[in-house]
């Protein structure tokens, strides 16, 4: 039963192998030139501004949170769309508790504030 | 789905919908009336009570099998509901003291409760995992209520990050155990191993991790390194509320795991039960000698029970003493929750604001200035360590009994010898209260009296008709072999 993993095992050792050679290679023959402006962090050719680790207000965070809200709602979602018809009655008012439940967090989330910017 | 489905898991989804309901009504109450919340959410699990208790003596399957009520779970449901109602009695004044009343605290324990009952009732691993999760995240975020307080703060996060961890644990003993059975159902991993169908080893690792992450929900040494800490830092209502409801839940879960799903590897696994049941009661014995704050030593003394508990498990392969020793086990939770009840609402009748009055030595002088509160104390301490009259002790005969039947005369000794060692720090805050001189400040609140008092009442009056109550724990577990 090992025995039809070997091809897996030799296809990740080739590929492991291929990234050491083509940078190993390059590393030995490339010519190298540090200047000071190579060494700037890459903002889109701007002279970067401020510190990399600046505090992000902890908004944010909240409109993470209901984003993931959302998006596993679409996830719930798809699947349902796709054998509505098989489900019927039944997916239906399952995915209409379902979403009461989310809007129930939802609600809670907008009578607190979570979206008012100010 | 059918409607003997829905009936079945109804009191769940009527807990559910009460919690949700109170989420969307609190915000409509002004803040000095959040008290009302707490009223709506006792009056809700009274309600559910009530149908868990018409559910009893019946036996539903529900969902192919997922979900079970039986005596087993009817009886833990009220355990648990009861640990609700009594975790609300004591938070009503205490998060008004302190100021950090918001109604959410009462839609989180809801929540944290239905997910009590859903261990309680699983019989199958998957919805296990599932009400390990709906019981845990509500307390992380209980743990760090009284935000922004750094203590609670840091108990909030280090409960989050090695419950999570835990988590993970359980989540990878279920994963072993499907690869050794094919299947997360308890009763068909049972059917695989008598088929010889399943793969030995992967299934003795997968219960070894169950026993590690359920290891951690329980506080036993060596994964007890959280529990101080946590149970210091949260308030303390939370922390009552947590000290017996998770630890009821977990030990509903192992209980029901291994004694319906792993009774064949009893054999490779009673030797790592035997050595996880002595370290925890002597290491949280131990260590709570040591402790000067109230909180800690209960904490210490939480694991220490978790310890005797974990004795029931040492003979559990063992038909002939199983039953006795699951049975026993019931007895000593509810024994031990009333108890650890009364005495966590001792600690929030006498803490202040700041985290102040939480010293032991805090304790001095309440035999002279609060006689009937220093002696509702004195039952809870005797209790906790097992001194005649109270329910610790009968709880403790219990356990020792089925655990000398079965032959395992060297754990018993261990555990009376850490009773003893017990006895020097649990009568210490006697001795502080009756022989020292202090000015303790007594919080006096209706729900809170109360409480003690009942709780108090229980641990000395049950233990005169111990008997009743270990008729209904042995009903109980009856189903499960």
């Amino acid at each position: 039963m090992l025995l039809e993993y070997a091809a897996i095992a030799l296809f990740i050792i080739v590929a492991t192998a291929i990234g050491f050679i083509a940078i190993g290679l390059g590393n030995f023959f490339g010519p190298r030139s540090s200047t000071e402006i190579k060494a700037m962090p890459y903002e889109s050719g701007m002279d970067p501004i401020g510190p990399g680790t600046r505090r992000l207000p902890v908004r944010f965070y909240l409109i993470a949170v209901l984003f993931i809200l959302f998006d596993i709602e679409v996830v719930f979602f798809l699947p349902w769309a796709i054998v509505f018809r098989q489900l019927g009655w039944f997916g239906l008012v399952e995915m209409f508790i379902f979403i009461i439940i989310l809007l129930v967090g939802y609600f809670y989330a907008w009578k607190k504030g979570a979206l008012e910017w100010e | 789905m059918t409607q003997t489905d829905l009936l079945t898991l109804l009191p769940n989804i009527l807990l559910v919908t009460w919690a949700c309901i109170l989420l969307l009504v609190d915000l409509f109450i002004p803040q000095r009336r959040k008290g009302m919340i707490a009223l709506l959410a006792v009056f809700g699990l009274a309600v559910v009570m009530g149908i868990v208790l018409a559910q009893a003596g019946r036996e539903m399957t529900a969902f192919n099998g997922m979900i079970v009520v039986d005596g087993f779970s009817v009886f833990l449901s009220v355990l648990f509901l009861a640990t609700g109602i009594l975790g609300i009695a004591i938070a009503y004044g205490y998060l008004k003291r302190m100021g950090i009343e918001r109604g959410e605290y009462y839609t989180l324990m809801l929540f944290s409760i239905s997910g009590m009952l859903l261990m309680a009732q699983a019989a199958d691993l998957i919805v296990i995992f599932l009400g390990l999760e709906l019981l845990s995240i509500p307390l992380y975020v209980l743990a760090a209520w009284a935000r922004p307080r750094l203590e609670s703060e840091e108990a909030g996060l280090k409960y989050f990050l090695l419950g999570a961890f835990a988590t993970g644990f359980v989540v990878y003993g279920i994963a072993m155990t499907f690869g050794a059975t094919g299947s997360t159902r308890l009763s068909e991993i049972v059917a695989r191993v008598a088929g010889g169908e399943a793969v030995t080893t992967l299934l003795l690792i997968g219960a070894a991790l169950l026993l590690v992450g359920f290891g951690f929900k329980v506080a036993a040494v060596p994964f007890h390194m959280w529990t101080p800490d946590v149970y210091q830092g949260a308030p303390t209502s939370v922390t009552g509320f947590m000290a017996v409801g998770a630890k009821a839940a977990g030990f509903a879960a192992l209980l029901r795991i291994f004694v319906s799903a792993f009774p064949s590897l009893s054999v490779d696994l009673v030797p790592v039960l035997w050595g996880l049941a002595a370290v925890t009661m002597i290491g949280g014995n131990l260590i709570a000698i040591a402790q000067t704050d109230i909180k800690r030593m209960l904490a210490y003394s939480s694991i220490a029970h978790a310890g005797y508990i974990l004795m029931a498990f040492v003979p559990y392969g063992n038909p002939k003493v199983a039953h006795d020793s699951v049975a026993s086990a019931l007895f000593y939770l509810v024994a031990y929750a009333i108890t650890s009840f009364g005495a966590w609402a001792m600690v929030i009748a006498l803490e202040k604001a700041e985290g102040k009055g939480l010293e032991i030595n805090d304790y001095a002088g309440l035999g002279r200035k609060h006689p009937a509160m220093a002696a509702a104390m004195t039952v809870f301490m005797l209790s906790l360590t097992g001194i005649p009259p109270t329910l610790g002790l009968i709880g403790k005969l219990y356990l020792f009994r089925s655990v000398v039947e079965g032959g395992f005369i060297g754990l018993a000794i261990i555990g009376v010898l850490t009773s003893l060692i017990s006895a020097y720090y649990y009568l210490r805050v006697v001795v502080v209260m009756y022989m020292r001189d202090g000015d303790p400040q007594v919080t006096s609140e209706s729900w809170l009296n109360l409480t003690i008092g009942a709780a108090a009442l229980a641990t000395v009056v049950l233990s005169f008709v111990p008997a009743a109550l270990f008729t209904l724990a042995s009903d109980a577990v009856l189903k499960l072999f």
